[in-house]
C-alpha cells in the first residue's frame, strides 16, 4: 500500500499516530492532577477507570497499536535517513532546526523504555513492590492507588527516573507538535513561526503539568 | 586580504579525499568567491599541479551550477546568494575558510567539489512536466489564472535546482526542491489535471534516487538561494493526501 511505503504516507502515519498519542497524554495528564484534589479523588477516578471493564482493554488495545505504527515508521525512517546522509561533513552549522528536532529518534526511545517501565511499576506493580503493595489494602473499600505513587515518588531514583523522562516527552514534543501541523499540511507560510512558538509551549506545559507530580512528593510538599 | 583555505581534494569517485589546505594572497574584496577560487587554479596550474574542480556556469545566480558548502553552509550561509554571487567582502584578511562539495548519497563526489546532481533530473523527469499539445502559439490569454496562483507558482518556480536544500538537510531529503515544483504546477491548470499522479511519482522517485526523509528541520529553507519556503513542502503533503482519495 502506498501510504506504508511512500515518504510522505508514512510521515502522515506518524504524524496522525503522534497526534492520537497526545491526544492520550492530555486525557492521562488531567486524570493524574487528581492527585492534587485529596488523598481520595485518585482512588475514585482509578475505580472508575477498572469499572469500566472491556473498554479498558479496546483503549489498551488502540494505544498499542498506536505505539506499534509511530514506532515502526520513526525507526524505519530514521534508519533510511541516516543511509541517506551517510558522510559528515568537517565543519557543518546547523541554522534553524534544534536538539528537539535533531534527537527525535533518541527521546522517542526513551520514551519507550519509559512507558515499559512505568506499566511494569503502576500498571502490573512488579517493580518497586514495597511501594506499589500499598494497591492492595483498601481505603473505604477501595485500592489506595495514593498511598501506592506517595510511597514510590517518596524514592529518589524513582521520582527522578519520572522526571527525566519528562524532559524527553517535553523534547519529544518540542519538535512533534508543530511538526505534525506542517505533516498534515496546515503552513501557509507566516503561520509557520507561530505554530512553532506554540507547540514549544504546549510542551512546557506537559513537561511541567506531568513532573509536578514526582516533584511534590519527591521535596516532601505532599 | 590573505586567506587560508581548507579546500576539500578528491582525485574521482573511487578515492577516499582530504581536506587540504591553500594560501591564497592579495585577494580583492571586489572579487567574487569564484574568482577567487580560478586565481588559486592559476597558481596551482603554474605550479604544475592539479586544480581544483568546481561546478559553475552562469556565474549571476541563475544557472544552480555552483555548489559549495563554506564554512559548514551551503552556498555560504548568505541569505539568498549562490556562491558565485557572494563576495569575497564578506570575509576578512586572516580568515580560515573550509570549502567542501554537497554531501549526500544520491550526489556522489566526481572530482574535488563537483558532484553528480542527476538524481534531481530524474526525480523531475518522473513528474515535473504537463503533458498537452501545444500546436501553435498559443493565445496569451487563452487560459486566464489568477493573479494570487501566478504568483504563487512563480514563487514556486524560482527554484534553480542547485542541490542546497539537499546539502544543508540533516536526512539529505530532496523535499524542498521536490515540493516547488509539486506545488507550482498543482496551482496551474494546465498543471491539475496529472497533479495526482505527479505528487506520488515525484516523492517516489525522490526516495529511489536515495534522498532521505524529510522531518521538518527546516535547513533547506535558510539554505536556498532563491527563499523557496517550507509553505511548498506543505501544500506537497496536501497534494499527496488528496492523491489519496
Ligand atoms: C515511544 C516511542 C516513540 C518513538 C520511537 C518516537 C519516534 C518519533 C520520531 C522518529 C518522530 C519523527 C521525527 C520528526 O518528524 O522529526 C516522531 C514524531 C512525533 N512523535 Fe514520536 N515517538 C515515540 C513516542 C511518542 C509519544 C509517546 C508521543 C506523544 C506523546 C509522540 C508524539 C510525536 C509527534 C506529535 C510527532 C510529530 C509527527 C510529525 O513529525 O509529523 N511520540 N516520533
Ligand atoms: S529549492 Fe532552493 S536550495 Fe533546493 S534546489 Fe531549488 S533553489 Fe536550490
Ligand atoms: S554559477 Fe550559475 S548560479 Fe552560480
Amino acid at each position: 500500500m502506498h501510504l506504508t511505503t511512500s515518504t510522505v504516507g508514512r510521515k502522515v502515519l506518524m504524524a496522525v499516530t503522534g497526534l492520537l498519542l497526545v491526544g492520550f497524554i492530555i486525557v492521562h495528564l488531567l486524570g493524574n492532577l487528581s492527585i492534587f484534589a485529596g488523598t481520595e479523588a485518585i482512588n475514585i477516578y482509578a475505580e472508575k477507570l477498572h469499572s469500566l471493564g472491556p473498554v479498558v482493554w479496546i483503549f489498551r488495545a488502540v494505544m498499542l497499536a498506536l505505539f506499534a505504527v509511530h514506532i515502526t515508521f520513526g525507526i524505519q525512517l530514521s534508519m533510511e535517513n541516516s543511509t541517506a546522509s551517510p558522510e559528515a561533513y568537517a565543519i557543518k552549522k546547523r541554522q534553524i532546526t534544534t536538539f528537539s528536532a535533531e534527537s527525535m529518534i533518541y527521546t522517542g526511545v526513551i520514551l519507550l523504555v519509559f512507558v515499559v517501565y512505568h506499566l511494569l511499576h503502576f500498571t502490573m506493580h512488579v517493580v518497586h513492590t514495597d511501594a506499589t503493595d500499598a494497591i492492595n489494602t483498601l481505603v473505604n473499600g477501595r485500592p489506595d492507588v495514593y498511598s501506592m505513587v506517595k510511597l514510590s515518588f517518596e524514592k529518589a531514583f524513582v521520582s527522578l527516573v519520572y522526571i527525566a523522562a519528562m524532559f524527553a516527552l517535553f523534547f519529544h514534543l518540542g519538535h512533534g507538535l508543530s511538526s505534525f501541523v506542517q505533516t498534515l499540511g496546515f503552513n501557509n507560510g507566516p503561520s509557520q513561526s507561530k505554530v512553532i512558538a506554540v507547540g514549544k509551549l504546549v510542551a512546557v506545559v506537559f513537561l511541567i503539568g506531568y513532573a509536578m507530580i514526582p516533584f511534590v512528593f519527591l521535596v516532601g510538599i505532599k | 586580504m590573505n586567506l587560508t583555505l581548507h579546500v576539500w581534494r578528491q582525485k574521482g569517485p573511487q578515492d577516499k579525499g582530504k581536506l587540504e589546505t591553500y594560501q591564497v594572497k592579495g585577494v580583492s574584496e571586489d572579487q567574487s568567491f569564484l574568482e577567487m577560487l580560478d586565481d588559486l587554479n592559476e597558481d596551482l596550474i603554474k605550479g604544475g599541479k592539479d586544480p581544483v574542480a568546481f561546478d559553475h556556469d552562469c556565474r549571476e545566480g541563475i544557472c544552480g551550477m555552483c555548489s559549495q558548502v563554506i564554512n559548514g553552509k551551503a552556498h555560504g550561509g548568505q541569505e539568498r546568494t549562490t556562491v558565485c554571487q557572494l563576495h569575497m567582502r564578506s570575509f576578512n584578511d586572516g580568515d580560515e575558510i573550509f570549502i567542501e562539495p554537497w554531501r549526500a548519497r544520491a550526489f556522489p563526489i566526481q572530482k574535488d567539489l563537483i558532484v553528480d546532481r542527476n538524481a534531481l533530473e530524474v526525480v523531475m523527469q518522473s513528474g515535473g512536466y504537463t503533458s498537452c499539445h501545444t500546436g501553435g502559439v498559443a493565445d496569451g490569454n487563452a487560459i486566464l489564472i489568477p493573479k494570487p496562483d501566478a504568483d504563487y507558482a512563480m514563487d514556486a518556480a524560482e527554484c534553480i535546482g542547485c542541490g542546497a536544500c539537499v546539502a544543508s538537510c540533516p536526512n539529505s531529503s530532496a523535499m524542498l526542491y521536490t515540493s516547488a515544483k509539486v506545488a507550482q504546477l498543482a496551482v496551474l491548470p494546465q498543471g491539475k489535471g496529472e497533479a495526482k499522479a505527479r505528487v506520488k511519482n515525484m516523492t517516489e522517485a525522490m526516495l529511489d534516487e536515495g534522498f532521505g526523509n524529510c522531518t521538518n528541520h527546516y535547513e533547506c529553507q535558510e539554505a536556498c538561494p532563491k527563499g523557496i519556503n517550507v509553505k511548498f513542502i506543505a501544500k506537497l503533503n496536501r497534494e499527496y493526501m488528496k492523491s489519496m482519495v
